[in-house]
C-alpha cells in the first residue's frame, strides 16, 4: 500500500463523517481534542456532510458524485484532512479517483485524496503522539472495520495506539479480519446474513474476555453495539479517539 | 453447425477487443532461486516426502541393488518396465543377473485396448524414467512415450520414478526454458508430485484415491 | 435451479438455519483459508506473483480473438478436433453428436464447471448415456443427486456420516463405514470399473497454450488423467476465456491456481495434453475433441471494467475467504457458480433480473479482492452490477430491472440532504428530536431484528464545534 506522510502540520481540516455527525458526536469532539492537544489547528468546515459512500455502494453513483463534489468544494485550502473512520477515509482515499475517473477534473481530486488520512495513522506516524494512560486497569479488544484494514491498512496504528495505554491490556479478536455484517446498506438489505455475521463477532468479542471493543469506525460500532445491546450482552463499544481522550485527560 | 457458431462468436469478440481500453501491466516474475544441485535434491526430496512420495536418493550405479532390495522387502509380485529406455533395459539387465525373490517383470503388450486387464488387475508396480524435476515444486517431469505409455504410472497401484540428478531445475519455467517445451510439445507432458490424493471428504487427506496409492522415487546421484 | 421459483432470500433462511451445514462450513473453509495462508506466507512474493497472473490474464483476454484462433490452428494441426459453441444447447448436442457417432454410452467425467453449466449430465442421461463422475466430490454429489456447493470441492457441504450413509445406500454391497479410507476405497473400487470400461472420457481445460494447442488441467486425484488416458475418446470442454497466450504463462498461473484453491505448492498431477495417441504409441485417446463454449462470455468482454470478470482462474478461493459464502454455502446462490465470483459472473451470463438478490449479498469487506491470484477487482464489479440494476441505460442482461420510484427518490433526496448544508442541518435538528424513537418500518425494521435502534445525538458534531469553539469556517 503506497502510503506517504507529510510532516506536522500547522493546521488540519477535520472531516467528521456523516454517522459521528449524527451519532456520535462525541467521538468527533474527542478526536478534534486529541489533535488539538498536538498543537494543531483544527478547522471543521460547516458545509461538509458525507462521503458518498452509502450511494455509492448501493448502485448510485451519480448521487454519490454529487455528494462527493461537495467535500471536494468544501475542504479546498492545502491542509491534510483527517478523518476518524477507515471506511470514510477509503472512500475519499481510493474511491473517489475511480468515482470521478472520467473527470476533467481529476487531477484536483486526486490531490485531495492524497491529502485524506484516517485519524489513528494521523496520530501516529505524522503527529507522533506520545500517550500517558491516568486510566485504571481495563481489558479491551480491537474490531478493525474491513476498510480500515483492506483499504487503508491503519489497523496496526490503531492498535499500537492502544498498547500506549500502560493499564490497558488489549486481547485481539481471533477472526480480527473478519467482517462484523454491517456494509451499509447491506445490513439492511440482507438482514439474515448481516445479523449471522454479527452473532459471530460477537462470540468472538465475547471469547477474549474484554470488557470493551474499541473501533475506529462508527458503522461497525452502531452494528456490534446494537446487537449486544439487544442481546443483552454487557460488553461496552466506544470509538477510539473517545476512549483515548478519556484514558489521557482524566 | 459448429461453423456457424464460430462465426457468430468471433463477429462478438472482434469488436469487443477492438474496441480496446486494455493497460496491461508487464509485471516481471519473482527472481529465480539459485540453488546448488544439492540444494536442488534436498529441496525436492524434502517437498515430495512431504506429499508422502518416497525418496531414496542413491548412487547412479548402486540404484538398480537397491531397487531389487526394495522389491525384495516390500513383496512385489509384478513389475512392469518398459524396455528400450535407459531405465527399463537397466532393470531387464539386473533381474538377468539374478531374479530370486523379485517380482516378475512385465511390458506392456500391445496397446492399452488389449492390454486393460492385465493392467488393471494384475500389475503391482510400475517403473520410468522421468525427464527431469522441479526443486521449487516438489514435482517430477515425465513426458510418457512409445516405450513407457502414459498408463504405467497412473493404473499399478505403486508408481517408481527414476530421476537424475542434474535434471533437477529450479523452477518449472526454467525447465520449460532450458528443453525448449514450446517447439516440441510430446503427446503428454506430466507434472507428478506425489501419489494420488483427495480432501473431497471433510478436507481429510487421503490417498491413492484413483491413481496409484504409492510413489517411490531414486534420484540418481553421479 | 435459476429457474423462476429461485428466491435468493428463502434460500439464504433455509441455509442459515442448518447447523449442520453451517458446522460443515465452517470447517472447511477455515481449513482451506489456513492451507492458502501458509502456502502464500512469503507476502511480498505473492504479490509479484498475482501481478504477474493478472497480466498474464489480461494480455489474454486483449488479443482474444487471435489467441483463440491460434489455439484452434495449433490444435488442428496436432490432430485434436475443434468445435465451437455459441449456447450450451450447442455444447451439448456437439457432445452428444460425438457420443453417437461412437456408439458410445458410458462416458467418464473429471471435474468440470463448464459442463456444470451446461447440465451435461442431465441432458445426456435424457439421452440415454451414462454419465459418471469420477472426482471424489463430484462422485458423491452424483449418488446424492445434487450440484456441486463448491467450485474445488464440490461436496464439501457434506460430512462423512453423510457420506458414509448415502455409499451405503447407493453403492450396491457397500457396508457401512465413517472411516475416511474406507469411503474412499469404495469410490475407487467402483470408479476404476467404469474408467476401464468407458466409451468416452470428458474433462475440462484449467488453461488452453494458444502457442503449441497444449489442454492444461489440475488435480490431485489422478481421475482426470484416467478420463483422458484410459477411453478411446477424450472429450474437452472450455469456456473462450481460458486461453492463455504462451507456454511461459503457465508455471505463474498453475502456481497461483493450486496455492490459491487449496494451499498446495503444486497438485499431485499437473496435465498437459497437446495431441492425440501418436501412431507406435500404445495408450492415450485415439480421438481428442476440444469444445469451446461461449455463453455469454463474448458479451461480457465488450465491457473494460466487466471484462475482468473473465480474467478468473476458477480457483475458489475468494468463496474461502467470503464471510457471506462461509455462511450460506453454495447451493443458496440458486446457480452454477457460488460466492464472490458467482455474485459478478452469474448475473452477466443470466440476467440480473433473474438472479435477484444475489448482488446485494456482499457487505464489500474485500476480503475476495485481497485474495484473488489474478486480482480482479470484485467488490468495484458488485459496485458496478448494482447500479446496473437500476440503470434503464445499463449494458449488462436485465440492466435497470430493479428501477423503482420510492428507493430513486429516497436517494435523491439522501443527496440533496447531503449537499445543501441548511438542509443538512435541518435534517439533524429534527433527526436530534427523535433520538431512537423512530417507527420500526422499512430499512429499520430490518436493522433491528438482532440490534437496537441507534440513538441520534441531540446536538450533532457541527453544533458541537461551534460551541466548543472549534475553528469552523
Amino acid at each position: 500500500m503506497d502510503k506517504r506522510y507529510p510532516d506536522k502540520p500547522d493546521t488540519v481540516y477535520f472531516f467528521g463523517t456523516c454517522l459521528v455527525d449524527a451519532v456520535y458526536p462525541e467521538a468527533g469532539m474527542a478526536a478534534i481534542r486529541l489533535l488539538q492537544r498536538e498543537g494543531v489547528r483544527v478547522v471543521f468546515p460547516q458545509n461538509q456532510s458525507c462521503c458518498g459512500q452509502p450511494a455509492y455502494n448501493s448502485g448510485f453513483p451519480d448521487e454519490a458524485r454529487a455528494v462527493a463534489r461537495q467535500q471536494l468544494d468544501t475542504f479546498t485550502r492545502d491542509y491534510p484532512i483527517v478523518v476518524p473512520s477507515g471506511s470514510c477515509a477509503g472512500m475519499m482515499k481510493r474511491h473517489y479517483p475511480m468515482l470521478f475517473a472520467r473527470d476533467r477534473d481529476l487531477s484536483r481530486i486526486r490531490a485531495f485524496s492524497n491529502r485524506i488520512f484516517e485519524l489513528t495513522e494521523f496520530l501516529v506516524h505524522v503527529l507522533k503522539v506520545k500517550l500517558e494512560d491516568r486510566g485504571d486497569p481495563i481489558q479491551v479488544t480491537w474490531h478493525s472495520s474491513c476498510h480500515a484494514a483492506r483499504e487503508m491498512g491503519v489497523t496496526e496504528d490503531s492498535k499500537n495506539l492502544v498498547r500506549q495505554l500502560k493499564n490497558v491490556t488489549l486481547t485481539e479478536l481471533e477472526k480480527e479480519r473478519e467482517c462484523c455484517g454491517f456494509g451499509g446498506t447491506f445490513a439492511v438489505k440482507q438482514p439474515a446474513i448481516s445479523a449471522a455475521m454479527v452473532t459471530d463477532k460477537i462470540a468472538d468479542i465475547r471469547g477474549t474476555g474484554a470488557g470493551r471493543v474499541l473501533s475506529g469506525d462508527c458503522g461497525c460500532l452502531m452494528n456490534i453495539t446494537g446487537a449486544m445491546e439487544r442481546g443483552k450482552v454487557g460488553i461496552q463499544g466506544q470509538h477510539i479517539a473517545q476512549f483515548l481522550w478519556e484514558r489521557t485527560n482524566g | 453447425m459448429s461453423n456457424t457458431a464460430r462465426e457468430r462468436i468471433f463477429a462478438k469478440l472482434r469488436p469487443a477487443v477492438a474496441a480496446g481500453q486494455f493497460d496491461i501491466p508487464s509485471p516481471e516474475l519473482p527472481p529465480r532461486p539459485e540453488w546448488t544441485p544439492s540444494e536442488k535434491v534436498q529441496k525436492l526430496k524434502t517437498l515430495m516426502e512431504a506429499v508422502r512420495s518416497e525418496v531414496h536418493v542413491v548412487k547412479a550405479d548402486a540404484w538398480t541393488d537397491a531397487l531389487k532390495a526394495l522389491a525384495r522387502q516390500r513383496g512385489f509380485k509384478t513389475l512392469l518396465h518398459g524396455p528400450g529406455t535407459q531405465v527399463g533395459d537397466a532393470v531387464k539387465q539386473a533381474w538377468s543377473e539374478g531374479s530370486g525373490g523379485l517380482p516378475a517383470l512385465r511390458t506392456y503388450e500391445g496397446a492399452i485396448e488389449n492390454y486393460k486387464d492385465t493392467l488393471f488387475h494384475d500389475t503391482d508396480v510400475g517403473i520410468t524414467s522421468t525427464l527431469g524435476g522441479i526443486a521449487e515444486s516438489g514435482a517430477l517431469i515425465l513426458w510418457p512415450d512409445a516405450e513407457e505409455p502414459r498408463l504405467m504410472s497412473l493404473i499399478p497401484p505403486i508408481h517408481i520414478a527414476v530421476l537424475d540428478a542434474d535434471k533437477i531445475y529450479a523452477t518449472f519455467s526454467e525447465a520449460m526454458e532450458r528443453m525448449s517445451w514450446s517447439e516440441k510439445m510430446p503427446t503428454n507432458a506430466l507434472l507428478i508430485s506425489g501419489p494420488s490424493k483427495t480432501a473431497d471428504i471433510e478436507m481429510t487427506l487421503a490417498f491413492g484415491v484413483h491413481g496409484p496409492k504409492e510413489l517411490i522415487v531414486f534420484i540418481l546421484e553421479p | 435451479m435459476g429457474d423462476q421459483t429461485f428466491s435468493f432470500e428463502k434460500n439464504v433462511e433455509t441455509a442459515l438455519g442448518d447447523t449442520q451445514l453451517r458446522a460443515n462450513f465452517e470447517y472447511a473453509m477455515s481449513t482451506l483459508y489456513q492451507k492458502r495462508k501458509a502456502v502464500f506466507a512469503d507476502e511480498a512474493e505473492t504479490e509479484r506473483l498475482r501481478e504477474v497472473g493478472n497480466a498474464v490474464r489480461q494480455r489474454a483476454l486483449s488479443k482474444l480473438p487471435e489467441l483463440l484462433e491460434k489455439l484452434e490452428k495449433k490444435c488442428i494441426e496436432n490432430g485434436i478436433q475443434v468445435h465451437w459453441a455459441e449456447t450450451t444447447d450447442e455444447a451439448n448436442r456437439i457432445i452428444l453428436k460425438i457420443m453417437d457417432d461412437h456408439r458410445a454410452t458410458r462416458m467418464v467425467k473429471g471435474k468440470s464447471m463448464v459442463s456444470e453449466e451446461m447440465h451435461l449430465n442431465k441432458f445426456l442421461e435424457e439421452h440415454g448415456k451414462e454419465v459418471m463422475e469420477t472426482d471424489l466430490g463430484e462422485y458423491i454429489i452424483q449418488l446424492a443427486g445434487e450440484t456441486p456447493s463448491h467450485i474445488i470441492v464440490p461436496a464439501v457441504h457434506k460430512n462423512k456420516d453423510q457420506i458414509a450413509k448415502l455409499f451405503h445406500e447407493k453403492i450396491p454391497g457397500a457396508p457401512y463405514t465413517e472411516k475416511v479410507e474406507e469411503l474412499n476405497a469404495l469410490a475407487r473400487k467402483t470408479l476404476r470399473e467404469k474408467f476401464q470400461h468407458a466409451d468416452i472420457g470428458l474433462s475440462g481445460v484449467n488453461m488452453a497454450v494458444a502457442e503449441t494447442g497444449t489442454l492444461c488441467l489440475v488435480e490431485n486425484e489422478g481421475n482426470g488423467r484416467m478420463c483422458t488416458t484410459v477411453p478411446p475418446v477424450h472429450v474437452a470442454v472450455m469456456g473462450l476465456e481460458k486461453v492463455v497466450e504462451k507456454l511461459s504463462d503457465v508455471p505463474p498461473v498453475l502456481r497461483l491456481l493450486t496455492g490459491s484453491a487449496t494451499g498446495q505448492i503444486i497438485t499431485t498431477y499437473f496435465n498437459m495434453i497437446t495431441t492425440p495417441r501418436k501412431p507406435g504409441e500404445k495408450d492415450g485417446p485415439e480421438e481428442v475433441h476440444l469444445v469451446i463454449l461461449d455463453n455469454g462470455r463474448s458479451a461480457i468482454l465488450k465491457d473494460p471494467e466487466l471484462r475482468q470478470t473473465l480474467q478468473c482462474i476458477r480457483c475458489g478461493t475468494c468463496l474461502n475467504h467470503c464471510p457471506v459464502y462461509t455462511r450460506i454455502g453454495g447451493h443458496a446462490y440458486g446457480f452454477v457458480y457460488p460466492g464472490p465470483i458467482g455474485k459478478i459472473l452469474t448475473p452477466q451470463m443470466e440476467g440480473l433480473e433473474k438472479t435477484g438478490g444475489i448482488i446485494s449479498a456482499s457487505s464489500l469487506c474485500n476480503a475476495c479482492e485481497e485474495v484473488c491470484p489474478v486480482k480482479i477487482p470484485i467488490p468495484e464489479l458488485i459496485r458496478r452490477l448494482r447500479n446496473e440494476s437500476y440503470d434503464s441505460k445499463g449494458s449488462v442482461p436485465g440492466h435497470g430491472y430493479k428501477w423503482n420510484l420510492p428507493e430513486v427518490l429516497v436517494w435523491k433526496a439522501w443527496a440533496l440532504v447531503n449537499r445543501y448544508p441548511r438542509l443538512n442541518e435541518l435534517a439533524m435538528k429534527v433527526g436530534g428530536l427523535f433520538g431512537d424513537r423512530f417507527p420500526k418500518i422499512g430499512p429499520l425494521k430490518q436493522w433491528t431484528r438482532v440490534r437496537t435502534t441507534p440513538r441520534l445525538a441531540r446536538h450533532s458534531l457541527h453544533e458541537l464545534v461551534k460551541t466548543e469553539g472549534v475553528d469552523h469556517e
